[in-house]
């Protein structure tokens, strides 16, 4: 077994150390709150808490909700309370073996602390970060690395017609999505069934006669639209029709989510809601900062099914991707993406422009990994033909 | 109470609970915490609700969750026909106004669905919520707000409490991602596929009429099949469902024969791809190196 964590003299106890252990799991993503903490020991007290084998699955089964938490539990658990013996504890074992020695006075004392506090804390982070720069220094993505600052007037791709335009496109297509209806029964005026409830207490004034009859159906419940688009250079030609179906699209309804990502992924549904179809551009193009430049369509997924789908997407969303798939990332990216954002219970459509041409196949690498995860992968280069999936949506 | 206890007294019926899985129902006993199994089909989540009921002796409360799962059938609903009948014959008597309705919204009209009946329990009873993430978001909003507080309020009657508290499990699968909140209220286990050795006792517990060489066998070819490229990989229930087809066609050895085997396969592949994929060959294949 591995040797136990020596903790500083001054340790203000095992309470303190539970609390240092939540925030060192905060610190690796765990979700935990003030109440984890309180649990967490209330737990310990209900086993052999001197027995760490015990005490880490103990732990475990409090700390962790989800499987990837259970997963790399253990490593966490050892990195905090099992550090002492591990070769990337050097760095910061001169700090921590310290403080006994020169705790002489209680300032020099709390300093050891704090100092071992945070090398604790730190360590695996360090090692977090080295294998981010591992990933960010791959030597196969100078094409896309290089970012077209070159800043491109939107206004000359994009003209508020356009808009206008696309916003009746965008309409008729969002509608074809609203028409999933829910499965759970309201009251209504009118409806398929008749609410028995109702009618039992509306009776009651009638002498058990049921005259007044109520009735339950099924609420519409509208779909969320998410639009991610691609602006990389080779996108450039479609850029104004996409970009103009997005505008309307996000003005037809209020709950239409948008994006573009070109090497970096941008929210722009605040600007595209700008009252004044000029200045929405004027603000889209300060966004697109970097416009037709390189294409990172992986991470640009995987940054998106990590952050804004947390908090945006659910099940009732379609998630709408429009690129060619031409991608300088590594074609599984793009497949664990999809597969982590259809884990959120969404649809996910995928319009290829390249797809209206004669004889195409998807064999751009990171299309075919796409290609599994979709409920639709159809053409759009054109309004007609973005208009013309209405009917193929509806039917999702 | 302690751990292992809940390990054996899990044995004692059957089930071989991993360590983890035992420290969490362990803990989520002794806290009074719903617990949260989470893990691929057919690894035996339900299994241990089960279990666990014949363990303590005590009721299991099953609670099937569905899209569109709501309040009338997962709390209550009043009993409307035999309300219409009452009505009816109240007029006959000549009972009209307050007392009748005092009597329609009684415990007698009152049709309790599990949440209900869960929690009005004399000795806890284990409260089963199988496949939670196939509720709708506002259902798991409501439930959160029964397993924290243990009451529920009707309207006409006033607000129920717990008589005792149920042992709540729920499960998933993970068609969709549960709400942090929910995550948060209980204790949390992820359940694998158990290993060789503890599938090996699961199989030994349940179907006593395997000997040993083909168990070591079925289990070494059960294994493998789980790491061949599969649409649905085969859980614990398949796999003594397998057993029980091999010992059903009598066979005593997996190489023996190819053309059994293959049928025998009905038990563990359950799709069209599945069945293409592992063909004679790949069987054999398998069973050779799985003794």
């Amino acid at each position: 077994m591995s040797k136990i964590t020596r903790f500083a003299a001054r340790d203000p106890g095992p309470d303190a150390r539970m609390a240092g252990f939540l925030a060192h799991l905060r610190a690796h993503g765990l979700r935990l709150g003030v109440g984890e903490t309180d649990t967490a020991l209330r737990a310990l007290t209900t086993i052999d808490a001197a027995d760490p084998t015990q005490a880490c699955r103990a732990l475990k089964a409090v700390c962790c909700s989800n499987a990837e938490d259970w997963a790399q539990f253990d490593t966490l658990f050892d990195s905090y309370w099992r550090n002492d013996g591990r070769v990337r504890q050097k760095v910061i074992a001169s700090g921590r073996d310290a403080a006994p020695k020169h705790s002489r006075s209680s300032r020099e004392a709390q300093q050891a602390a704090s100092s071992d506090t945070k090398g604790t804390r730190d360590s695996p982070e360090t090692s977090n970060q080295n294998g981010d720069s591992h990933m960010a220094g791959d030597g196969k993505l100078i094409a896309s690395t290089v970012r077209n600052l070159m800043k491109k007037d939107l206004r000359e791709l994009v003209s508020p017609q356009d808009i206008r335009e696309a916003e009746v496109v965008a309409r008729r297509l969002a509608q074809a999505f609203a028409d999933r209806r829910s499965r759970r029964r309201k009251q209504a005026r009118k409806g398929s069934r008749i609410d028995l409830r109702r009618v039992m207490r509306h009776s009651l004034a009638t002498g058990g006669e049921p005259i007044k009859l109520a009735y339950r159906r099924r609420p519409d419940r509208t779909v969320k639209l998410t639009a991610i688009c691609d602006v990389s250079g080779s996108m450039t030609v479609y850029a104004k029709i996409f970009l103009s179906f997005l505008a309307g699209m996000v003005r037809a309804d209020n709950a239409t989510d948008a994006y573009l990502f070109h090497t970096r992924l941008v929210r722009i549904t605040e600007a595209l809601r700008d009252d004044d179809p000029l200045r929405a551009l004027n603000r889209l193009t300060l966004l697109a900062d970097g416009f037709g430049g390189g294409s990172k369509i992986g991470s640009a997924l995987d940054q998106f099914s990590r952050t804004y789908a947390r908090k945006f997407v659910t099940g009732r969303s379609v998630v709408i991707i429009l690129s060619d798939g031409y991608d300088t990332d590594p074609p599984e990216l793009i497949a664990t993406a999809l597969a982590r954002l259809k884990k959120r219970g969404c649809k996910v459509i995928w319009l290829n422009p390249l797809k209206g041409w004669e004889d195409y196949a998807p064999v751009a690498r990171g299309m075919a990994a796409a290609l599994p995860h979709l409920d639709l992968f159809a053409a759009a280069n054109t309004l007609d033909n973005l208009a013309s999936l209405a009917p193929k949506v509806s039917r999702l | 109470m302690n751990w292992s206890r809940v390990q054996s007294d899990m044995a004692k019926q059957g089930y071989v609970a991993s360590d983890d899985l035992s420290m969490a129902l362990h803990i989520a006993l002794s806290l009074g915490r719903p617990l949260l199994l989470e893990g691929a089909a057919g690894v035996g989540k339900t299994d241990i609700a089960r279990t666990l009921a014949r363990a303590y002796n005590t009721r299991l409360i099953r609670l099937q969750c569905y899209e569109g799962l709501d309040a009338a059938q997962a709390i209550y609903e009043w009993n409307y026909q035999r309300q219409l009948l009452a009505i009816r014959a109240a007029a006959e008597d000549g009972e009209t106004g307050k007392t009748i309705e005092a009597r329609l919204f009684s415990e007698e009209y009152l049709l309790q669905r599990p949440l209900l009946q869960a929690i009005r329990q004399e000795v806890a009873p284990v409260l089963l919520i199988d496949e939670i993430d196939r509720a709708d978001e506002e259902f798991e909003a409501y439930l959160l707000e029964v397993l924290s507080d243990f009451q529920i309020t009707i309207p006409e009657l006033g607000t129920i409490k717990a008589t005792t508290k149920p042992i709540v499990i729920l499960t998933a699968n993970g068609t969709r991602d549960l709400s942090d909140a929910l995550r948060r209220r209980c204790i949390y286990a992820h359940v694998d596929y158990p290993d060789r050795a503890t599938e090996l006792a699961i199989l030994q517990a349940r179907c006593p009429e395997v000997t040993a060489d083909l168990g070591v066998q079925i289990i070494g070819f059960v294994q493998a099949l789980r790491k061949e490229d599969l649409e649905k990989k085969p859980g614990v229930a398949e796999m003594l469902d397998f057993a029980a087809a091999l010992a059903g066609l009598g066979l005593a050895d997996l190489t023996d024969d190819p053309v059994r085997l293959q049928a025998a396969l009905a038990t563990l592949l359950k799709t069209h791809a599945d069945r293409g994929a592992i063909t004679t060959e790949i069987a054999q294949r398998l069973a050779g190196t799985a003794g």
